[in-house]
Formats: C-alpha cells, structure tokens, sequence
C-alpha cells in the first residue's frame, strides 16, 4: 500500500470510524421518523419543524457546537439532567463528538430518507391494505422496504459527513489525543505544528480513501438491493 | 371443478348463520363530494357479475374505492353479503384489511420488490395450506412459469393474472375489478374476459366490475348499474 502509517495512526482513524458509526447508528431512527413526518403528516408547524430540521445544514458548525455546549455542557440543561439522573457526560467524550457529528449529519440523512419515503407509490399501501394487511404490516411489508434505497443513501452522506465534521465537534468537545481527535482535527492539530507535512499528507489521504471506500460500499449495496425495486412498470 | 376449493370464497367471511336480508351480494348507496361535484351511486344486484358503467370521469373508481374502504364516503351504507361495510347512520366503517374484498386495479399494482410469489402470497394468513394453495392458482390463471420473476419483468397481462391470484388467495367474499382491460393490448383482452367468467362460474365468487365498455358487461351477462353526471 503506497499509504504506510506509522501505528500511531490507526487509533486516529479507528476512533472517526467509532465516532461516526455511533452518530449514524443513534440518528438513524430519528432521522427516519422526522423524514416520514415531514413526508406524511400534515399540521400546524410542519413549516418549522422543516426549518429545524434543516438548521444544521446552514448554520455556521461552530454555532452548532456552541449551542450544543449550552444544552449539553456542565451547566446546560440537558447536560446536567444526564449527568445527574445516569451519570453521563458528553462534554470533553468521543460521545460528544458523535453526539455532534449526529446533528451535523441529520439534515443529509433527514432529506435523503424523505426523498425516499415521498417516491414511494401510495397505492400500493392502499392495495396491501385491501390484501388484510394493517397499518403497521403495511409499514413493515411495504413502506420501509421501498424507501430502503433512500435509507441506504441517508445513512452513506451521513456516515461521511460526520467523518468529516470539523467545526461543531472542536467547538464542543475540544481536540483531546485519544478521545476526540478525529481525522480532521488531528490533520488540523498536524497543520498548527511546524514542519508535520508529512503527517498532514498521509492523514488527508487515510480521509480520502476512507469517503471513497463508503461511497463504493454504498455503491455494491444498492446494486444488490436493486434488482426488483429500481425500475417497475406496474 | 373440485379442485378449486382450496381458494373458493370462504363462507366464513359471513359467518352469521342468521338467513340473509336479501338476495342480493350488493347493496351499495353512497355518496362523496369530490370538489364541487358529487359522486352517488346506488346499487342493489348480484350475485354473479354487476357491472358498474358510464362514461369516464363519471367517479366509478372512486366508488370502488368506497367500497374497498380506501376513501370515506361522506354517508350512504355499504353492505356486501348483508355484511355491513360502512353505515354512515350507524357509524360504522370497517377498515379495508378486514372488509375480505379482493380488489383488482387497473394497473395490477404488483408490489415492486417482491417476486412474483411473494405477491401472490400477500394476503394468505394460515401460511400451511399455502403452498398447494398457490400451485393450484398458478395453474388456474396459467402464470406458474412466472413464479420467481420480478414484477417489472412481467406483460400488463401477466401482472394482471398476478394480481387476480393475489386477490382471490386471499379467500375475499367477492371481487371488486376495475377496468381489468383497460392497459392490456387488444389480443390478451379474450383471455382475461375468459378468466372473470370462470371466476364468476368455476370459484362462484361475486364480481363487481368496473368498464366504461358495455358490451364487456353484455359479455359476462352481469347486471348493469349505469352511473351518470349528477
């Protein structure tokens, strides 16, 4: 491999892997229920909800950052809630960078299951129905599976954006070697220090090839998942 | 025929002994606004074949609907086999997966990702019986050699016979079919003509069919039901 790491490496990228299949996994079925709403329901405030929902995406991240460190912080509401009632801390954790990293990469996930959602046929519910199924048979048979695909393409955009969330995280947890120092603030970290351009060069490519390898994987999986479902007539 | 018991329709899906309020499969008065106009239909008619007709626009569809419970009317009553389906008088609207009606849609509506077979296997509950169940049905509607496709790969045709299977196995207590024809090519039309008489003869299933073409509903000698403007 022309890439050859130094082993002290590894823990850098293992650790942005953890932080951001952590942040997909525990967004994923927020992502998925706020994606159906915005889809589905109709009511009073959908507007703002869809606004919230988008807030991440134009945002400055540091304002994130900052707005998760008032209510996630020592002092911050919920922060403290969880500290008192489970013992929990964010602040300072490679939790919090997930828990970061979730909320900068929800808007991508949200919009790409909602597409997803919105492109399935709701005649086919109604023909399910008819068929005895009930509504959460029908959810479960029809529903999900026909908005897989966008499932599929939430959970990739998610999973790179949170690999590269930069500035949300540093604003929220700090650059801590060994617990919240991700790729791109190691190679952040790495640029501050003189004469580390051999580090930054291999770091920014262990990113590169790390997007590129969920892109393919993202890639074979649709494929495989697409033989029936791409295309239909009828 | 005897072998057509396994899907013949269930007499269970009327379980109530008592002797029925009237001879008639269908008793159906309905009305909906849709916008600024008002679709009625009365129908009082079958068993065999009833044909519902008029001209396009007319609201045909949306009475089907009604009747499979995927739209409210706005009141009426709706009684298959003395069944009560909807009564707007006494609140009742049973919720489409229970009402046991097999619909049939112009476009088949196949679900995309499941293979021929598991569409057909739908609607089937008591999954032991299945399997013979759904080899005598493929081999009613001549669509056993379809088996494992995708619906994609299938003729408007097929996916037809497809969704005929998949309704009748789910043992409804009649059909409701609309515009079965309609997006099939003129020279597979016969054959699905011939499928909905031995519907009507061979499984004896009550038929509520939906055609703009009165010489279809001459052809299966059903009662016509004529819909107009109001």
């Amino acid at each position: 491999m022309m890439l050859d790491l130094p082993p002290d490496y590894w823990p850098i990228i293992a650790l942005s892997i953890k932080v951001s299949a952590v942040a997909v996994g525990a967004m994923l079925p927020i992502a998925f229920a706020l994606a159906w709403i915005l889809a589905r329901w109709q009511f009073p405030g959908r507007m703002l909800l869809d606004a919230l929902v988008y807030l991440p995406l134009v945002v400055p991240p540091v304002v994130t950052g900052w707005l998760l460190l008032l209510l996630f912080g020592a002092n911050g509401p919920v922060g403290r809630w969880l500290s008192d009632w489970f013992g929990i801390t964010l602040l300072f954790r490679w939790t919090g960078a997930a828990l970061a990293a979730g909320i900068m990469a929800m808007p991508l996930m949200v919009r790409a299951i909602r597409l997803s959602i919105e492109s399935v046929d709701r005649r086919l519910e109604g023909a399910a129905r008819t068929l005895g199924a009930g509504p959460l048979r029908v959810f479960l048979t029809i529903s999900l599976p026909l908005s897989l695909p966008g499932v599929l393409a939430g959970v990739i955009l998610g999973f790179a954006r949170s690999i590269g969330e930069f500035g949300a995280t540093i604003t929220f947890v700090s650059d801590i070697p060994g617990e919240t120092r991700t790729l791109p603030i190691a190679i952040y970290a790495a640029l501050q220090a003189p004469g580390a351009e051999a580090v930054v060069t291999r770091l920014a490519i262990a990113s590169i090839l790390l997007s590129l390898t969920a892109l393919l994987l993202s890639e074979l999986l649709a494929r495989r998942m697409g033989a029936g479902v791409r295309s239909y007539r009828v | 025929m005897p072998a057509m018991s396994v899907f013949r329709p269930a007499v269970t899906a009327c379980p109530d002994p008592t002797p029925p309020l009237s001879a008639s499969t269908f008793r159906i008065d309905i009305w909906r606004s849709l916008g600024n106009r008002r679709i009625a239909c009365r129908v009082d008619a079958g068993p065999g074949v009833t044909a519902l007709s008029g001209p396009s626009g007319v609201g045909k569809t949306t009475i089907l609907n009604m009747v499979a419970g995927l739209l409210r009317p706005d009141g009426g009553q709706i009684y298959v086999r003395d069944v009560p389906l909807f009564d707007g008088t006494l609140g009742i609207n049973v919720a489409p997966e229970h009402r046991r009606l097999g619909y049939i849609f112009q476009d088949a509506r196949l679900f995309p990702h499941l293979r021929v077979r598991g569409n057909l296997l739908y609607g089937v509950r008591h999954l032991p019986d299945a399997a013979d169940a759904l080899e005598e049905m493929a081999r009613f509607l001549g669509i056993a050699f379809l088996l494992d496709r995708w619906p994609s790969t299938l003729s408007m045709g097929e996916a037809q016979r497809v969704a005929i299977g998949r309704a009748l196995l789910t043992h409804p207590s009649c059909l409701l079919m609309d515009e079965p024809l309609a997006s099939i090519d003129r020279a597979r039309r016969a054959d699905i003509l011939q499928l909905v008489e031995r519907m009507r003869d061979e499984v004896g299933v009550p038929i509520l069919y939906v055609t703009h073409d009165l010489s279809e509903a001459e052809r299966l000698s059903a009662h016509i039901v004529q819909m107009d403007y109001e």
